[in-house]
């Protein structure tokens, strides 16, 4: 029974085979070719003319991520202290805006940060501008927000901290509280209590946030190319040059893309090797 | 408890947080009913761009794109991966192992490698057929293939299958593993054949992980942007694809019609959603 049953995966794993698995080793060897089909390792080289892009990519990510976790930790602990109901409405109130595309939700902050957007009314309204102007003896109608770093790694922290959240708010919540009580009951005080208790307990679900906010980070290219104005080229956009873009070149393309594809297995596995277990989190 | 209580501080935090998540949100579906053509300056209620949004021909092909191949893409996808899931459960561990790795990749790979690599690989198929099919018509004059293929519905579809799967299987698989595995012996200890004993005792054991699949493959096929991007190619455009190509050219408010469209779809659906489950739940527990 059990054994026939398993041939309904064949299919299945000849899918597997076709459009995961080829896919990647024709990636490779486009990584290691050159247009006139010869093995190459120039695609490799060409590269380092492009560190910029690859400090700047990680720095971004590495900056939101540290925001996220900075803000979403708190926010998950405390959320997890809240009634049940406070707790219900504040998960679908976190989880919704997910549900909205993120390009969407991306643009809205377009109209907010532009040289004449929302905020920089706002300001006007407020006098800001104009104390600014006074203050410093500049003459500036705005600040400058949209196609800036800071607007990228803005959009990046909007559009992600759900991802940190998500799994370090379901860790907490399922701490087993009679060690909490345990560590009171030894003498611990609150500082204490969460620093040799519940963090260390939770840090599972911190790795796997950090995991869910970096990788989309490290690999987009719509929020740069939306917040930072084409001025602020990350690896995405790099790549998505390569293939769609105007300097058409899919082995470097590929050979970029092969990169990312170590980091975030690197990212995984450096993850993994933390956090044992609590596969769950990862997806939710 | 005294001390679970959160401070002032705390709550204000998180109320800080849903200020962030949600101001840009209603910014966005306020300034949709603007008269004028600004995303920041109001100009007085209208629904002018509701009527644009129903008379652009692009947006609403784009639409239709984005249902049909979200449609067709859960429904392969269910089916595919829901009997992905029983192979997978019924092999052995060595053997299963590996091919549930593999299985992984798409959902832990960036979004954008995995968009790139099929990319490669259909242009790669393209160029490969494209040769076959200039020697075949050479060599007979009955059946003429077209040499010139090119991305577009069908890669879109297979690139939206691909990345559905896992996720049924995902959900799928603890249903598989929570059921009692003497029902299907003893099913086929009373006379039924494995085929009957799939559809009277494992199916029903697992429909809840089927429908939150098929669920989660829809949601992930609606709300998909870079796979479709890198494989869908010039001749057709999901809605994702076509909101980004309007943000490249100009604001228009056009984009914030979409916007509270599908907002309001989403909690529609959500509402119905929560509904059922609480009607049902007060159907089971009275």
């Amino acid at each position: 029974m059990k054994n026939r049953l398993s041939r309904l995966a064949y299919p299945y794993v000849l899918w597997m085979a076709l459009f995961v698995v080829a896919p990647i080793l024709i990636m490779l060897v486009y990584a290691f070719t050159s247009a006139d089909g010869g093995f190459t390792l120039a695609n490799f080289l060409r590269m380092g003319r492009y560190s910029v892009v690859f400090v700047r990519s990680f720095k971004l990510a590495l900056i939101a991520t540290v925001i996220c976790l900075l803000v979403g930790y708190p926010i998950s602990y405390f959320m997890s202290r809240e009634g049940p109901g406070f707790q219900r409405t504040a998960m679908v109130l976190i989880m919704l805006p997910m549900w909205m595309n993120f390009l969407l939700r991306t643009y809205s902050w377009m109209s907010i940060l532009e040289n004449n957007g929302l905020l920089n009314r706002f300001f006007r309204f407020i006098g800001l501008i104009s104390a600014w102007n006074a203050a410093f003896g500049t003459d500036i109608n705005g600040f400058r927000m949209l196609n800036t770093q800071g607007a990228v790694v803005l959009g990046m922290v909007y559009n992600y901290l759900p991802f940190m959240i998500l799994p370090i708010y379901s860790v907490i919540l399922k701490l087993d509280h009679s060690l909490i009580e345990a560590a009171r009951d030894l003498g611990a005080d609150g500082a204490h209590v969460f620093l040799k208790v519940t963090l260390p307990l939770s840090l599972p679900g911190v790795l796997s946030g950090i995991t869910m906010v970096f990788v989309p980070s490290v690999s987009t290219f719509a929020i740069s190319q939306m917040l930072g104005g084409g001025t602020q080229t990350l690896l995405g956009d790099l790549i998505e040059q390569q293939f769609l873009g105007g300097a058409y070149n899919p082995h470097l393309g590929a050979a970029i893309s092969l990169v990312m594809m170590l980091i975030v297995v690197l990212c995984m596995y450096v993850m993994n090797r933390f956090g044992e277990g609590e596969e769950e989190a990862v997806i939710l | 408890m005294n001390d679970k209580k959160n401070g002032f501080v705390s709550r204000l935090l998180i109320i800080l947080v849903f200020v962030f998540l949600y101001a840009p949100i209603i910014l966005l579906i306020l300034f949709s009913f603007n008269a004028g053509n600004s995303g920041s300056v109001w100009k007085g209620f209208s629904l002018h761009w509701y009527g644009e949004l129903f008379h652009n021909r692009l947006i609403l092909q784009s639409v239709y794109t984005t249902l049909l191949v979200s449609a067709l893409a859960t429904v392969i996808a269910t089916v595919a991966g829901t009997f992905a899931a029983i192979g997978f459960f019924a092999m052995r561990r060595e053997i299963r192992g590996p091919l549930v790795t593999v299985n992984n990749i798409p959902m832990m790979n960036a979004d954008i490698v995995t968009g790139v690599s099929l990319c490669l690989l259909f242009v790669a198929f393209f160029g490969f057929y494209g040769s076959f099919a200039h020697w075949f018509n050479g060599v007979q004059n009955f059946v003429h293939l077209k040499e010139q293929l090119s991305m577009g519905f069908g890669t879109l579809l297979i690139a939206h299958i691909g990345f559905n799967i896992p996720y049924v299987i995902l959900s799928v698989s603890p249903k598989l593993r929570q059921m009692d595995k003497n029902l299907v012996d003893a099913a086929q200890d009373l006379g039924c054949t494995w085929m009957q004993a799939f559809f009277k005792v494992i199916l029903p054991e697992i429909k809840p992980g089927i429908v939150s699949g098929a669920l989660t493959a829809f949601t992930m096929s609606i709300d998909d942007f870079v796979i479709s991007y890198f494989t869908a190619g010039s001749s057709s455009s999901t809605l994702a694809m076509t909101i980004y190509g309007m943000t490249k050219k100009r604001v228009t408010p056009q984009i914030n019609a979409v916007s509270t469209l599908l907002f309001l779809t989403v909690l529609i659906l959500l509402a119905l959603i929560n509904l059922r489950e609480s009607r049902r739940a007060a159907k089971t527990c009275p």
